[in-house]
């Protein structure tokens, strides 16, 4: 909402003249905050000129300039002292005699335009003819936009006679008038008006607000306009529309010209100036908050009929759409049967005023914001009418402000107004409330007063009784909050407005003391562990959106039947490119090593903690209870169960050069191991025993897939190298590697207050196999077939050499192993060694078919 | 060089003869110094002071002597092959010395050559900035409390006393989950997480919700349609505004430092009543240019909404509004990091170039 600060400071006595900064800088004290400055920003001279002479001069170029002698009086003689000034224009639209705005060397114009003598076309132009855009004015109606602005015009000649070349033409034309725009919050309907902005201001300032709208208005008789309000279904039991004003004026000029000064306060507001009709009810609507509407009366043939729409109705409206219209929508109706106007949204083309008008309706009604806001959602039409009913509009206004109306249509359109007044009043009683004064000292922390709180409230236009409390009840405030204020409605209301009229930098400043906290979740902590982990592993922490599309899944070459396939969708995505939430960090993650390689990372390694949204086989959808209480717990289970599952997981990808070249030699390319030796990195971090075991499960080279498991069984994720055929169609380097885990599992597993082990501080002894077993059985059968031979007094096991080859024959390898053995509380012999080691060799024979290499 | 007089003769040999014996450690100690490496003087050693040598043979001869000569030759040998024996450790101390010295120039490197042996990895400075907010908080006493990115209208609306016709509703954004009837959105705000931290949980309460949350905006240089909050709500008996300016505060204090300067102004939330809105002083302009880029020329930056939590809120939740008063407030994190480090354009948070978050290792 915007207020030039000369129209703003019309309502409030007794402040002194302030810069727009320094109104805004009221303004945000009181709730109202900047969005920007508009205007001023002008620097003279900039003068009342009189054009003595001219010479039209033809250019090669086919335009004609016209190179004058203007006068521009004792003030203006910067240039040369005491003589016309030489200025060339391109504009014709003024003649010699004419009072023109010049602009002289050393001026700066809106928008930072300085101003200089320069040569042009063969002479020196001291200056500029401004014209009325140039000057950040609107039109002035008779003339082209790009028109000249000539001040008998523009004045009037009565006026304009009292001018001499010379005069400072930013004061009369008030250019230096800057305008405020601030942002008005949802609850301050009343401030999407002059009025309202004002009578913040003075709140602000301490300034005494003079109300525009206390005017006298013509009483209500039965001799105006029908009108009948016929709301048969009221949204939650509220009227549509519960006051409806109709006045008609006749006789209106069609040729009145909207007067300047209404012109200028249009323009400083962000609105054209259209016609006198039209430019009226959007002034008014502009100063008193009330939205109107304009009739064309010579269109109408019965009574105006509010009432809700029917099914299959619909409506030109002003912006040229034709809409569907929903049985929900309030209508402006010609005696119930053609429609007119969606009901403080917008008017219909066809009785829309034009250029042939004299006659006008005046509408100014009081629709339900419930409905207006419905409407203007249905048909995603936000309207200055519709902004304003949505967030409440002063029901007490409206005959005020067609009164407004008709008075201006009068004075500048020479219209009559009719002596019938038509005022449908259905407004229900507004309720009075009760307050503790005590309240707003209670929920600030500040010791305001009884009269303190008393004297707030009826400064911003509360009607407020004193009681006395019955018995020991303390004396409570009955409270008529004003008719502009349909957002104070319980006790922190009041309070507000105590606190934000006294001042919120008044709140002190009190830390409470919040009790005795647990530290972070235990959830909390392995979710850091990940990802330090991973950083220490050289992988860097990345965000993606986790926005996926179908084309992605293909990519991954997940199958038809993936459960991974079964995704949430975004009604109203970002991009119809995607969609979906991702079932996979993975699925995200990839594009940020795709475009860190794309970026001249050759090699990169990446990694995301993050949620997939893994949805129920059958959504149910979410129950909606009321808010009046708590829901109770069978409605609270179904909305919490509606809610679809979203573990929590960690995805990491690296590609190219794991450990990188240099000076001492070669790099070593990322293979599978990083991606496996990273996820058993952090399942060491969290003490956690994973077990490795081979699977094949896309994205990843079915022959190069880890499938991780707890020792249970439970599945903790996949880590290897990723199908050749996805490294392909996602862009990323040849034999990427990867891996996903799910962290919730990982939280559950290291839950476990981890009990210590007794230090043997005896001797090792170690020993070395080395086995030969088939291709197909993998290390870590052998492993754990090793292990169980070796029993209790083995302490590590190492894999030391993997052989293939002539020595060990086909399809088979050779593993060789280190065992080192310890026992608790003495030193073991070697008798006892070997005998230990053949006993693992002898369990790795009977499990996995192991022969001794050499045997 | 006279042999080894092995018969008995009681004539002093040459081998005895003082001058003999001084030129004969003359000369070791001549060859010792000249000696310029352990080896040569190793060499030396065996010739001057080996089974042949000199004065070796003199020590034999000695035996020889008559009982009366013994002593004096027995000294005079005796002094010679210490002066030889003293001077040869010098000098093999010395030479060791060198060698050690020279070894270890010898070994020296350039160790200001690069060492990035292996890949340095690091975290995002987004999370990292949310986990020192959340350390903040818990060193307060309170807890962090999560909950679901895709939530349900009735958390993220209807209980936070945004009703389906509040124009505040439609101010939010918002992505929808389909069908429009599964009455799921992607959460636009923490909030939802205090909703349903004031249904499980006891009071008093004291949570902190850092995390994700989603609006239909386009990434752009200040905005993205993925962003992350801090929200923190305080219920308990009896309090203020006055303790919720005194955590924002401390918050801020311990975030940003002493001199950061900051403001309350009055706003709107359908969730708070009072509502405010947390400022910075611009700390670009500090107020004083009014064309300032970062703050518009107003001199202030927004951070984020706070409020004393509305009763419609607490009634929703089941809590008496009559007997406990709560706050709450939400910052953006984003804003925060990028106030904090300089950051100036959005999208390097999301983009996941590793050269974004390298620069701020991995405490912030």
């Amino acid at each position: 909402m915007r207020a030039p600060v000369s129209w703003l400071t019309e309502y409030v006595e007794g402040v002194p003249v302030a810069t727009g900064r320094e109104v805004a800088a009221s303004l945000v004290r009181v709730g109202l905050e900047e969005e920007a400055l508009h205007g001023g920003g002008i620097a003279g001279p900039l003068v009342v000129g009189r054009v003595l002479d001219f010479v039209d001069e033809p250019q090669k170029n086919g335009k004609t300039i016209r190179w004058c002698q203007v006068d521009v009086g004792q003030n203006g003689q910067r240039v040369s002292e005491g003589t016309p000034q030489g200025v060339v224009c391109g504009a014709d639209n003024f003649t010699v005699g004419d009072l023109v705005v010049v602009v002289l060397p050393g001026a700066v114009l809106p928008g930072g335009f300085a101003i200089s003598a320069r040569k042009t076309y063969g002479h020196v132009s001291n200056g500029m003819i401004c014209s009325a855009e140039e000057l950040g004015l609107g039109s002035d109606g008779a003339d082209d936009e790009h028109g000249i602005v000539v001040l008998q015009r523009l004045l009037g000649d009565q006026d304009a006679a009292n001018l001499t070349p010379g005069d400072d033409a930013i004061e009369l034309l008030g250019l230096a008038d800057e305008v405020v725009e601030v942002t008005v919050t949802p609850d301050r309907g009343y401030c999407l008006s002059l009025r309202g902005m004002a009578r913040e201001y003075a709140h602000a300032t301490g300034g005494t607000f003079a109300d525009p709208a206390e005017m006298a208005s013509a009483a209500p008789n039965t001799s105006g306009y029908a009108v009948r309000l016929d709301d048969e279904a009221p949204l939650n039991g509220r009227e549509g529309c519960d006051r409806y004003v109709a006045r008609v004026v006749r006789g209106v000029s069609a040729s009145a010209a909207t007067p300047p000064w209404m012109q200028k306060r249009l323009t400083q507001m962000g609105m054209r100036p259209i016609s006198l009709a039209v430019d009226v009810t959007n002034y008014v609507m502009l100063e008193l908050g009330q939205p109107l509407h304009a009739f064309d009366v010579s269109t109408l043939h019965g009574p105006i009929v509010v009432r809700r729409a029917q099914p299959g109705e619909s409506l030109t409206t002003l912006d040229g759409v034709q809409r569907t219209l929903y049985p929900q929508d309030l209508l402006i109706t010609d005696g119930g049967t053609a429609v007119l106007a969606i009901a403080g949204v917008m008017g219909g083309a066809a009785s829309e005023v034009g250029p042939s008008t004299t006659d006008v309706l005046v509408e100014a009604a009081h629709f339900d914001p419930t409905s207006v806001a419905r409407s203007s959602r249905r048909h995603r039409l936000t309207t200055e009418a519709s902004k304003r009913f949505e967030r409440g509009v002063d029901p007490d206004v409206t005959g005020i402000a067609a009164q407004r109306v008709v008075d201006l249509l009068a004075e500048f359109g020479g219209g009559v107004a009719e002596e019938g007044v038509t005022d449908v009043d259905h407004r229900p009683a507004r309720p009075r409330l009760d307050l503790d004064p005590s309240l707003p000292a209670r929920l600030v922390g500040l010791p305001y007063s009884h009269d303190e709180v008393v004297e707030t409230l009826r400064e911003i236009g509360c009607d407020v009784l004193e009681m006395d409390g019955a018995g020991p009840k303390t004396p409570t405030l009955s409270i008529l909050p004003p008719s502009w204020r349909p957002d104070l409605t319980n006790g922190p209301d009041f309070a507000e407005e105590v606190v934000r009229l006294r001042g919120y930098d008044q709140i002190p400043s009190l830390l409470p003391r919040a009790g005795s906290g647990r530290g972070a979740t235990h959830g909390q902590r392995v979710r850091r562990v990940v990802a330090n982990t991973l950083a220490g592993q050289g992988f860097v922490e990345v965000l993606t959106y986790p926005f996926v599309s179908e084309k992605n899944h293909d990519d991954l070459g997940l199958e038809a039947n993936d459960p991974r396939r079964t995704t949430v969708r975004i009604a109203n995505p970002l991009s119809d490119e995607a969609p979906l939430m991702r079932t996979s960090v993975l699925s995200t993650l990839v594009e940020a090593l795709r475009r860190n390689v794309s970026r001249g990372a050759r090699d990169a390694a990446v990694f995301e903690v993050g949620l997939v949204t893994r949805p129920l086989w059958e959504p149910q959808a979410a129950p909606v209870p009321g808010t009046d209480r708590r829901p109770d717990d069978v409605t609270l289970a179904q909305i919490l169960d509606a809610v679809p599952p979203q573990p929590r997981r960690v995805a990491f990808a690296l590609g190219g050069d794991a450990d990188p070249a240099g000076w001492w030699g070669p790099g070593r390319a990322a293979d599978w191991t990083d991606a496996v030796g990273a996820a058993t990195a952090i399942a060491s971090a969290l003490a956690v025993e994973l077990v490795v075991v081979p699977d094949e499960h896309p994205p990843w080279h079915p022959g190069r897939c880890a499938r991780l498991e707890l020792a249970d069984g439970t599945l903790v994720g996949h880590a290897g190298e990723l199908h050749p055929k996805v490294v392909a169609a996602l862009g990323v380097p040849s034999r990427t590697c990867a891996a996903e885990l799910d962290v919730d599992v990982l939280t559950v597993a290291s839950d476990v207050t981890v009990q210590a082990r007794e230090l043997s501080t005896f001797p090792v002894a170690q020993s070395d196999v080395a086995l030969v077993v088939d291709e197909t059985v993998s290390a870590a059968a052998l492993e754990s077939a090793l292990r169980q031979g070796a029993g209790e007094m083995l302490e590590s096991i190492s894999l030391m050499d993997i052989y293939r080859g002539d020595q060990v024959g086909p399809q088979r390898k050779s593993l060789a192993y280190r065992l080192v053995f310890r026992a608790p509380s003495r030193t073991l012999t070697t008798k006892e060694v070997n005998g230990l080691r053949d006993r693992a060799i002898a369990t790795a024979a009977t499990a996995v078919g192991a022969v001794q290499r050499g045997a | 060089m006279p042999g080894p007089n092995k018969s008995y003769d009681p004539v002093e040999v040459a081998a005895l003869d003082p001058a003999a014996l001084d030129a004969a450690v003359a000369e070791a100690l001549t060859v010792f110094a000249a000696a310029d490496r352990l080896d040569s003087l190793k060499a030396a050693r065996l010739a001057h002071q080996g089974d042949g040598s000199a004065l070796s043979l003199a020590n034999r001869e000695i035996g020889a002597l008559p009982p009366t000569a013994k002593a004096e030759a027995g000294k005079r040998v005796g002094m010679a092959r210490g002066r030889v024996a003293k001077a040869l450790a010098e000098r093999q101390s010395q030479l060791e010395l060198e060698r050690d010295r020279r070894l270890l120039i010898e070994e020296a490197v350039d160790v200001t050559a690069p060492v990035a042996r292996r890949r340095i990895g690091s975290r995002h400075p987004l999370e990292l900035v949310s986990e020192r907010i959340g350390d903040i908080f818990v060193a307060m006493g309170w807890e962090i409390a999560e909950g679901p990115e895709v939530e349900s209208e009735w958390f993220n609306f209807d209980a936070l006393n945004l009703g389906v016709d509040h124009p505040a509703r439609q101010m939010q954004d918002t992505f929808f989950v389909a069908p429009p009837d599964a009455g799921l959105v992607l959460r636009t705000h923490t909030s939802p997480v205090q909703v349903r931290s004031m249904l499980e949980r006891d009071l008093p309460l004291y949570i902190v919700c850092p995390g994700k949350v989603f609006r239909t905006d386009e990434l752009d240089a200040t905005h993205s349609a993925v962003f992350h909050q801090v929200e923190g709500l305080a219920i308990a008996e009896g309090l203020t505004m006055a303790h919720l300016r005194g955590t924002l505060d401390h918050f801020v204090e311990a975030l940003f430092g002493k001199s950061l300067q900051t403001r309350l102004r009055p706003s709107y939330f359908p969730f708070t009543e009072p509502s405010a809105e947390l400022d910075f002083r611009c700390f670009i302009c500090g107020g004083s240019d009014d064309h300032c880029r970062t703050c518009g020329g107003t001199g202030w930056i927004e951070w984020g909404g706070c409020g004393m939590v509305n009763r419609d809120v607490l009634t929703a939740c089941g809590i008496d509004p009559d007997r406990y008063t709560g706050f709450a407030f939400g910052m953006g994190i984003e804003r925060a990091l990028m106030l904090r480090h300089g950051v100036k354009d959005m999208r390097e948070i999301f983009e996941g170039d590793v050269r974004f978050n390298t620069q701020f290792g991995m405490e912030i």
